[in-house]
């Protein structure tokens, strides 16, 4: 008589959890920041063709991280979802919150009934007329949802990354200086990351319908020219001092 | 049967130097009444093109309104638009699905114009009921005035056109238009309605704005007084 192996239920989710877990800090990061001229959104990326950073509706843009064709298909279903809802009743009716539950939802129901859990990372922000209106929803591979304030960080080096953004990240921001700051956010100490490396979206606050903007290599060297990146304190390297970030929601699993 | 349902009445389209334009009029009309003053026909279908619309103004509303959230939708899930013959392919299968209700009166004959970026310049597209799609070289017409429309855009069109000449041109012919057909409605001095004017260049569609379309209306005025005199009853104040 064969005995069926036990594993308890702790076990497999810790598991899972280790298994996305890893997933997604192989891929890099990805961070959102509120400015005063709407929320920008800067990645690590060295394709210009497979985007991390995208436009879902009028004033709602989306970042994924980790495993690029399981995020992707996310983006594709939040772009149904939100281009029929506003179909079906007005566009003023799309609303981030509504589409960052659907996807932890999502997440949440295949990180407990599947076999292998999504190794995806999602933020969904949606830009309002001021600063303080502005939403960052911040997704795991398992369904929790954190709602963050000012600015938030994605993927592979998220707690070194946050730690910058802590310190670098103040109010009345506008988009130069909100791309310096993400900038110095997410670049190794030895040398700050170029235009060909990065992936920068801005959701615009000015008034227009669709305020996704991608911005074009160009015009991010460009930008990076005429600004010089604010510092980085040195101190701010390893990831194991468990640093307390206050602003933000830091409360991260990982 | 004829249902008394709105239906919108002229738009005109035509190719310049620089891009395509379409205007339309603002006028509705439920058999012999007006229904509306102030609908609007033309519409940017996203940032390269433009649709007009004629005929049964419900449908062709929702029409248009679909069209332009699938050219959205494509874009954001492919990540870059349609080509321009794309987007008319699509359009085109969009007023045959709607066959059946144009059988029954209800139709919808769209016109679609836009820049193609590959080419170069702009374009120009009109649909009959059945879905079939025309591609023409200079100007087209369609609805209730489009046949006097038609008349004086052929007389004014050269192929060096500018954005000036062509709005201008556009406006007469449906000034001319609505002097001849009671369903298109002219420039409304009165209540400041005045057509839609879209323009689409290699920089995208334009509308042209209230305060430019009054001073071109009142310069018509102008030329008009120097081609036949102040109208009767007006040298004498």
């Amino acid at each position: 008589m064969s005995m069926p192996y036990y594993v308890s239920p702790e076990q497999v989710m810790a598991d899972r959890a280790d298994y996305a877990r890893k997933g997604i800090a192989r891929g890099r990061s990805l961070v959102a920041l509120v400015t005063d001229e709407g929320i920008l959104l800067c990645a690590e990326n060295h394709s210009s063709t497979l985007h991390k950073i995208n436009e879902i509706y009028d004033r709602i843009a989306f970042g994924g991280v980790g495993k690029f064709n399981e995020f992707d298909q996310l983006r594709v279903a939040g772009v149904r979802h939100a281009d029929l809802k506003g179909y079906e009743f007005s566009r003023a009716d799309v609303e981030a919150r509504s589409l960052a539950n659907q996807y932890a939802q999502l997440l949440g129901q295949v990180f407990t009934h599947e076999m292998k859990p999504m190794e995806v990372e999602l933020l969904v922000a949606e830009v309002g007329p001021r600063p303080e209106t502005d939403q960052l929803f911040h997704i795991l591979y398992d369904g929790t949802m954190m709602d963050e304030t000012n600015w938030c960080v994605l993927g592979g080096d998220a707690h070194t990354v946050a730690e910058r953004l802590e310190a670098l990240w103040h109010a009345n921001l506008d988009s130069l200086g909100g791309l310096g700051v993400a900038v110095a956010a997410l670049s190794p100490t030895e040398a700050p990351l170029g235009a060909p490396d990065l992936e920068v979206a801005c959701l615009g606050r000015n008034g227009r319908r669709r305020a996704f903007e991608r911005w074009s290599d160009d015009r991010v060297s460009e930008a990076l020219a005429s600004i010089t990146l604010p510092a980085v304190e040195p101190e701010s390297s390893t990831s194991d001092d468990g640093g307390e970030s206050e602003g933000s929601g830091s409360d991260r699993t990982n | 049967m004829h249902l008394a349902v709105p239906h919108g009445t002229t738009v005109v389209a035509l190719r310049f130097g620089g891009g395509v334009l379409m205007a339309g009029d603002r006028r509705a009309t439920s058999g012999n009444l007006i229904s509306h003053r102030r609908i609007e026909k033309v519409f940017a279908a996203d940032a390269y093109s433009v649709v007009g619309i004629a005929g049964t103004a419900g449908p062709a509303m929702e029409m248009v309104e679909l069209f332009r959230l699938q050219l959205e939708h494509y874009e954001k899930v492919e990540g870059a638009p349609l080509s321009l013959d794309g987007k008319a392919n699509q359009l085109g299968r969009m007023v045959r699905n709607h066959l059946p209700a144009a059988m029954q009166g209800l139709a919808v004959v769209p016109l679609f114009a836009g820049y193609d970026l590959v080419a170069g310049h702009g374009r120009l597209f009109q649909y009959d009921v059945t879905g079939g799609r025309y591609e023409e070289q200079e100007f087209t017409a369609t609805g209730s005035g489009s046949m006097h429309a038609s008349t004086v855009l052929g007389l004014g069109w050269t192929s060096s056109l500018g954005t000036d000449q062509a709005i201008d041109l556009a406006l007469r012919a449906l000034l001319t238009a609505a002097d001849a057909d009671s369903a298109t409605g002219g420039p409304d001095v009165l209540r400041g309605i005045y057509p839609v004017v879209v323009t689409v260049d290699a920089h995208g569609a334009t509308r042209s704005d209230d305060t430019d379309l009054r001073e071109r209306v009142q310069r018509l005025r102008d030329n008009y007084v120097v081609q036949y005199g102040e109208p009767a009853g007006e040298d004498e104040r």
